[in-house]
């Protein structure tokens, strides 16, 4: 079986392509044309590599958790004795920290190469749609640094929960719309996005922040993303010597788990992606497209989606806005039918007592996204002695105070 | 009718086509489909029902909001099936539907059951001529003829490429845009439809934003068809007289109809 996908039309074998209105296609094709001589050009390489490593704080550490699988609350000891003692027994679990990107989440890691790109195209204006806004405010971010025009389009719903952001986004020098219809939630910040990139398609570069969307952005984002697992690579071989035994990264539109999986897809380590469980399995109550959907097409192409009988899109609940999200990108569609990774959900309770255990027992405040990862990894901890796990921690929590505290 | 024969009857009348858009379930089931025979009886030369989608994402204001009530008020594919074998073959029907829906009732049934019903086209805006292999299959198999969209920001090769997939017409977008209506017909428009004309023999007919017998008398010298759209929705909802609206647009079309600009038809140039 062929993983490294996507063909030239942009399929990762049925999933992907272009379902557009025709006004957007030659975008995509300048869009293809420029991506694909940026790839191959070594100086952009090299501004981007600059850029993460001294703007985003790249690379990010990979960082052992004891205490938080453990869950015993007992006092630390010190490191390396622990280790010692008790490291052929217990599971060994780490987390990627990605929290600790510059604006808190590996959402950056993909706005710095996109707004790059789009500068390269002399686009004078950037438009992106946002659900947790971590891509906003990063979207926002390299803007600022590039002295490009930004706007986000975000539902009022995600806007009323993840009030902080949308501050930041302003203090960024962004413009947030609200966004009223639909759900109002990340699909319908998407549909908007899509409804200004048409109207002013000839000036303006629209960053998705997802592996989503038509060619090339799941490519695109992949790429983008993928320094996540390079990374993780070369850490974990440092620490352990060996592969890990799983990877685990939790599932919105999918963009820190490619990140993650990516580079590994051509070993056997498992991986685990883990969607919104919510409130329950019932249509509405949950955002876990791989799971519960059927293959249909939104925003663009033809992946796993969550609609009725009628092809009509559902609307979706979880407890984190990033995860809340009808859709999935294509490649992770092609990766759960080809058997490759497993994917699985986690409910709002377990996403949340997940994020006040590795608050109390690590000193670090998960995003509710993130904490749908950390969910399962305790599931699974203790299951195999030994075993050596890694959690994509795709972003810190201080966006998720207010819910976490239960004051939303 | 078929299509090509409405235009032959349309090019023998000296006079563009009307194609008037209604959104199927807006403002009232009831409504709407009282409101199709009121257009065919009025003068639409061709009658365009929108399937509602949760996620219209080419349309603008008020197109949404007939789609959100048209959901709410239960329209669907049986519906609007039920409503076309109705008209009994009175005008040419034309379904416009989002890919979504189409796609999960299965591409070939779905071709079967339009054509079976009485419908002659149809246009799925999120469906581009690259990513239409089946459904042009389907549609010349056994259904309606499938009508692609082209666009003012398409190259030549891509609009070369639109109409020769097209089949009964070609749908001319007059903005880069959502749909919606416009005080003015976009900058650039009628460059993009002498470039059109400049590359088929097909019929072409235009939309988005055409909203006023203006627009409709300017576009008639232009282009074989006019579709108006957004302007009869925002009629529908507003309790208009949707026989007089329909008969202004349709006067429009007689008003110098004979396309002036003969451009040399044929390959590209
Ligand atoms: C911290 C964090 N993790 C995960 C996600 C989900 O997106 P994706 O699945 O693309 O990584 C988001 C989206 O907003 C996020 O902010």
């Amino acid at each position: 079986m062929k993983l490294s996908q996507p063909d030239r039309r942009g399929y990762f074998g049925n999933y992907g392509g272009r379902y557009v209105p025709e006004t957007v296609l030659p975008a995509l094709d300048e869009l293809d044309r420029a991506y694909r001589a940026m790839r191959k050009d070594r100086a952009f390489r090299r501004e981007l590599g600059g850029l993460l490593r001294d703007t985003v704080g790249r690379p990010t550490p990979l960082t052992r958790v004891l205490r938080f699988p453990d869950g015993k609350g007992k006092t630390a000891i010190p490191r390396s004795a622990k280790t010692r003692r008790r490291g052929r027994t217990e599971t060994r679990m780490y987390l990627k920290r990605e929290d600790l990107c510059h604006t808190g989440a590996h959402k950056i890691n993909n706005t710095i190469g996109q707004v790059l790109l789009a500068r390269r195209m002399g686009k004078r204006r950037v438009i992106a749609e946002t659900g947790a806004g971590q891509h906003g405010v990063a979207t926002a971010t390299a803007c600022a640094l590039f002295g490009l025009k930004c706007t986000v389009y975000m539902g009022s719903e995600d806007v009323r929960r993840q009030a902080m952001n949308v501050y930041r986004m302003q203090l960024l020098g962004a413009e947030v719309v609200p966004v009223e219809s639909g759900t109002r939630t990340l699909k319908d910040a998407i549909n908007e996005a899509m409804r200004d990139w048409v109207t002013r398609i000839r000036d303006t570069y629209y960053c998705i922040g997802s592996v989503v969307g038509p060619h090339p952005y799941p490519l695109m984002v992949r790429d983008f993303q993928s320094v996540i697992g390079l990374e993780v690579k070369q850490q974990i071989l440092k620490e352990e010597g060996r592969l890990p035994d799983l990877l685990v990264a939790c599932v919105g539109g999918g963009s820190n788990a490619m990140g993650l999986f990516h580079p590994f897809l051509d070993t056997d380590v498992p991986m685990v992606g883990v969607e919104a469980g919510g409130r329950g399995r019932q249509p509405g109550r949950h955002g876990a497209t791989l799971c519960h959907g059927q293959p249909g097409v939104l925003h663009g192409a033809l992946s796993y989606l969550l609609q009725d009988a009628k092809g009509q899109v559902l609307a979706t609940h979880s407890v984190s806005a990033g995860l809340d999200y009808p859709g999935v990108g294509p490649e992770h569609a092609f990766l759960k039918d080809s058997g490759r990774i497993r994917y699985t959900s986690v409910p709002d309770e377990a996403a949340l007592e997940a994020f006040h255990r590795l608050s109390e027992m690590e000193g670090i405040l998960p995003a509710l996204e993130s904490s749908h990862a950390l969910a399962y990894a305790l599931r699974v901890c203790g299951k195999s002695p030994g075993s050596v796990l890694v959690v994509n921690l795709s972003g810190r929590g201080d966006k998720d105070l207010d819910i976490a505290g239960g004051r939303l | 009718m078929t299509l090509s024969e409405k235009w032959a009857e349309l090019r023998r009348r000296n006079e563009a086509g009307l194609v008037a858009y209604l959104m199927a379930g807006h403002p009232t089931l009831e409504k709407s489909f009282e409101n199709m025979r009121t257009l065919a009886e009025n003068g639409a030369d061709f009658i365009e029902i929108g399937l509602p989608f949760s996620d219209p994402i080419a349309d603008g204001p008020v197109i949404q909001e007939a789609s959100n009530i048209g959901l709410a008020n239960g329209a669907d594919l049986d519906t609007v099936l039920a409503a076309a074998r109705s008209m009994n073959g009175r005008v040419p029907l034309i379904l416009m539907s989002y890919l979504n829906p189409l796609h999960r009732r299965g591409v070939n049934r779905v071709c079967r059951e339009l054509k079976a019903a009485g419908f002659e086209g149809l246009i799925i805006p999120d469906l581009p001529a690259d990513e239409a292999g089946q459904w042009s299959a389907a549609c010349r198999k056994a259904g309606p003829d499938l009508i692609f969209l082209a666009a003012p920001t398409s190259p030549p090769d891509r609009l070369a490429k639109i109409a020769a997939a097209s089949s009964g017409f070609v749908y001319c977008v007059s903005l880069t845009g959502t749909t919606g209506s416009r005080s003015a017909v976009a900058a650039g428009a009628e460059a993009f439809l002498r470039r059109m004309r400049g590359r088929t023999d097909k019929p072409l007919a235009v939309g988005f934003g055409v909203s006023t017998p203006e627009h409709v008398k300017r576009f008639s010298r232009l282009a074989d068809g006019v579709i108006v759209g957004s302007r009869i929705v925002r009629a529908a909802a507003e309790g208009e007289d949707i026989a007089a609206l329909v008969r202004s647009l349709k006067n429009a079309t007689r008003h110098g109809a004979r396309p002036k600009i003969r451009v040399r038809r044929g390959g590209p140039r």
